[in-house]
């Protein structure tokens, strides 16, 4: 079971933007989706998820052509979290969570009780019930991130596309941004972060993607993706590493032109 | 029963209140009987047939029109997620306001007074063909909007070129009084000529609100929800020019009812924006009856038009409404 794109190509307005872009996501894994701005990140994630049409190769979800699926099927399948979405109308909490239902509910039917015990489970994992009845507008960042969080949660997807979930947000809050988003990877979801930094991604991904300029530098696990020669060849950078606790950490430093 | 259907009833309740009074009122005093016999029981005598052919396709017309505005402001506010948006921005209102001036002006009404509402549903419907060429072609709702407001600029150019070519003040006008919007005067005729349109953009419109409720987190993630957004668009204005078309044909620009039903709405019976559609239908119905009875208040000098009194009244309860929920916005 898992997520697969085949030689994917994308072009906007003549722009080649992906080019043979081949990547898995399997469920029960972590993949941090890396690379310097303009790498085709957001893209690639755009594609997977169907908003965006690509010029050629396949995208397939647990053996399925994404194309062959119906557009609230492939809902099912894959759910969306982008922490930077914009929320246009005053609502509460519980109603923009409850949106996470809408790919399991016709054009008619309202949310039921068992709609209502998703939503709510959604709330806790991402410690939103406190804030159920609040205006959306009235939330801090953390508080907004965690609410879209258990919005895309509620849609009980196995795939979860997450796309700068913790960027702007302060580090307690990225950390629990991440801390909840590997706990779904280990209850078995693929999640798969669009990330800018590298220490988290390193720490907490399981595999990492690099994208440069549209193509593929490689798909495999921290430690391989994040080396020297690559970091210096794709972003330009060195990196001090150490381990604490049994934990690896790595910081980014602009290469010297001497060194 | 939850907040939403209880506020429908009671909306509901209201609307056909507000109906039966309007209906006792005219030149001749009637009683709630005499207007419930005209209704339910149409026999020959004076009073039935006031009732009946005077005053009912009048006071239908009135809940029609409003609900069509009221329905449309609210789906349009939704799809484009803008407060602001009216029924106007698609330009639909002002090629039908040119559609009537032109037949104003090349005096058809004298000859049979439907050609005014024929001629502004050909305006109405070419601002729509326009639009629907280019919802097929563009995929943003902002483009869609600027084009709207370029056909109602243009539109609305077409209309004063017509009235400074007016020949005669008298024509000058008619041409304004039928913008002022007004339900005066008009007949079953006009009841037939609107119903089916507006009725084919509710259709069109019945099951947008789902949709609706999705875009409230934006386009992308409306769309990772498996709501088809090409369609939701096409269906909201489309729909929505097609019976604000009609409804403009036949009575004229009746401003501020698509504008600030949905805020009425929002404020008490519900803010999600799939979920304001029905109760703006009733509410509009509403605030036109309510509207159309204060136009026949006897006043002095000329009798006043109805879009003059909706937007006396909706300009200030906009006013009002925004500085009650300011907070809830950024």
């Amino acid at each position: 079971m898992c997520l697969k794109t085949e030689n994917i190509n994308l072009d906007i307005n003549n722009n080649s933007i992906l080019e043979d872009v081949t990547i898995t996501l399997n469920r029960g894994e972590m993949v941090g989706l890396i690379g310097p701005n303009g790498a085709g990140k957001t893209s690639l994630l755009k594609c997977i998820l169907g908003l965006l049409e690509v010029k050629s190769g396949s995208i397939s979800v647990d053996n399925k052509n994404i194309d062959d699926l119906i557009l609230k099927e492939r809902a099912k399948k894959m759910a969306y979290f982008a922490q930077g979405a914009p929320i246009y109308w005053p609502l509460t909490v519980e109603n923009i969570v409850g949106l996470g239902r809408v790919p399991h509910l016709n054009q008619w039917q309202k949310i039921s009780e068992d709609d209502e015990k998703i939503i709510e489970s959604a709330m806790e994992k991402t410690n939103c019930i406190s804030l159920k009845g609040r205006l959306v507008t009235s939330l801090s960042g953390g508080e907004r991130a965690r609410v879209l969080l258990a919005r895309a949660l509620a849609t009980r997807a196995p795939y979860i596309m997450a796309d700068e979930p913790i960027a702007s947000l302060d580090p307690a809050h990225q950390l629990q941004v991440m801390e909840i988003l590997k706990k779904l990877s280990k209850n078995n979801n693929g999640v798969m972060v669009v990330m800018h930094d590298l220490s988290l991604a390193l720490r907490y991904c399981d595999r990492l993607i690099l994208l440069d300029s549209g193509k593929l530098i490689g798909q495999d696990t921290p430690d391989i993706i994040l080396s020297d020669d690559k970091l210096a060849s794709v972003f330009g950078i060195r990196a001090s590493r150490w381990t604490d606790s049994g934990e690896d950490f790595l910081i980014t430093h602009q290469v010297n032109e001497e060194t | 029963m939850s907040k939403n259907v209880s506020c429908n009833i009671i909306l509901l309740t209201a609307l056909i209140l507000a109906a039966l009074l309007s209906l006792t009122i005219g030149p001749v005093d009637l009683t709630i009987m005499d207007v419930m016999n005209g209704v339910f029981g149409p026999s020959n005598d004076p009073v039935s047939i006031i009732v009946s052919e005077l005053r009912l396709p009048r006071v239908l017309l009135g809940i029609l029109i409003g609900s069509a505005l009221g329905v449309s402001g609210a789906a349009l506010q939704g799809v484009l997620r803008n407060p602001l948006a009216d029924p106007g921005v698609i330009g639909v209102s002002a090629s039908a306001a040119l559609g009537a001036v032109i037949a104003i002006h090349l005096g058809v009404h004298l000859v049979w007074p439907l050609f005014i509402p024929i001629f502004a549903m050909g305006g109405a419907l070419l601002a729509t063909l326009i639009l629907l060429a280019v919802s097929v072609r563009e995929s943003s709702v902002l483009m869609l909007i600027l084009v709207g407001i370029g056909i109602s600029s243009l539109a609305m150019a077409g209309v004063s070129l017509v009235m400074n070519l007016a020949e005669s003040p008298m024509s000058v006008r008619d041409m304004i009084m039928w913008m002022l919007g007004s339900l005066e005067n008009r007949t079953t005729t006009d009841l037939f000529l609107a119903l089916p349109f507006i009725l084919l953009g509710w259709i069109m419109m019945i099951n947008v609100g789902q949709g609706l409720n999705a875009l409230s987190v934006g386009e992308d993630t409306a769309r990772s929800m498996g709501i088809n957004l090409s369609m939701l668009k096409f269906r909201v204005v489309i729909g929505s020019a097609i019976s604000i078309g009609a409804a403009v044909s036949v009575c004229g620009s009746i401003g501020f009812v698509g504008l600030v039903v949905p805020h009425m709405v929002r404020r008490i019976v519900t803010k999600e924006p799939g979920d304001i559609l029905i109760p703006s239908a009733l509410m509009g119905g509403l605030l036109l009856t309510l509207a159309d009875m204060l136009t026949r208040l006897p006043t002095p000098g000329a009798t006043l038009q109805l879009g003059v009194v909706t937007s006396l009244i909706g300009a200030p309860t906009f006013l009002y409404i925004i500085y009650k929920t300011r907070k809830g916005m950024r």
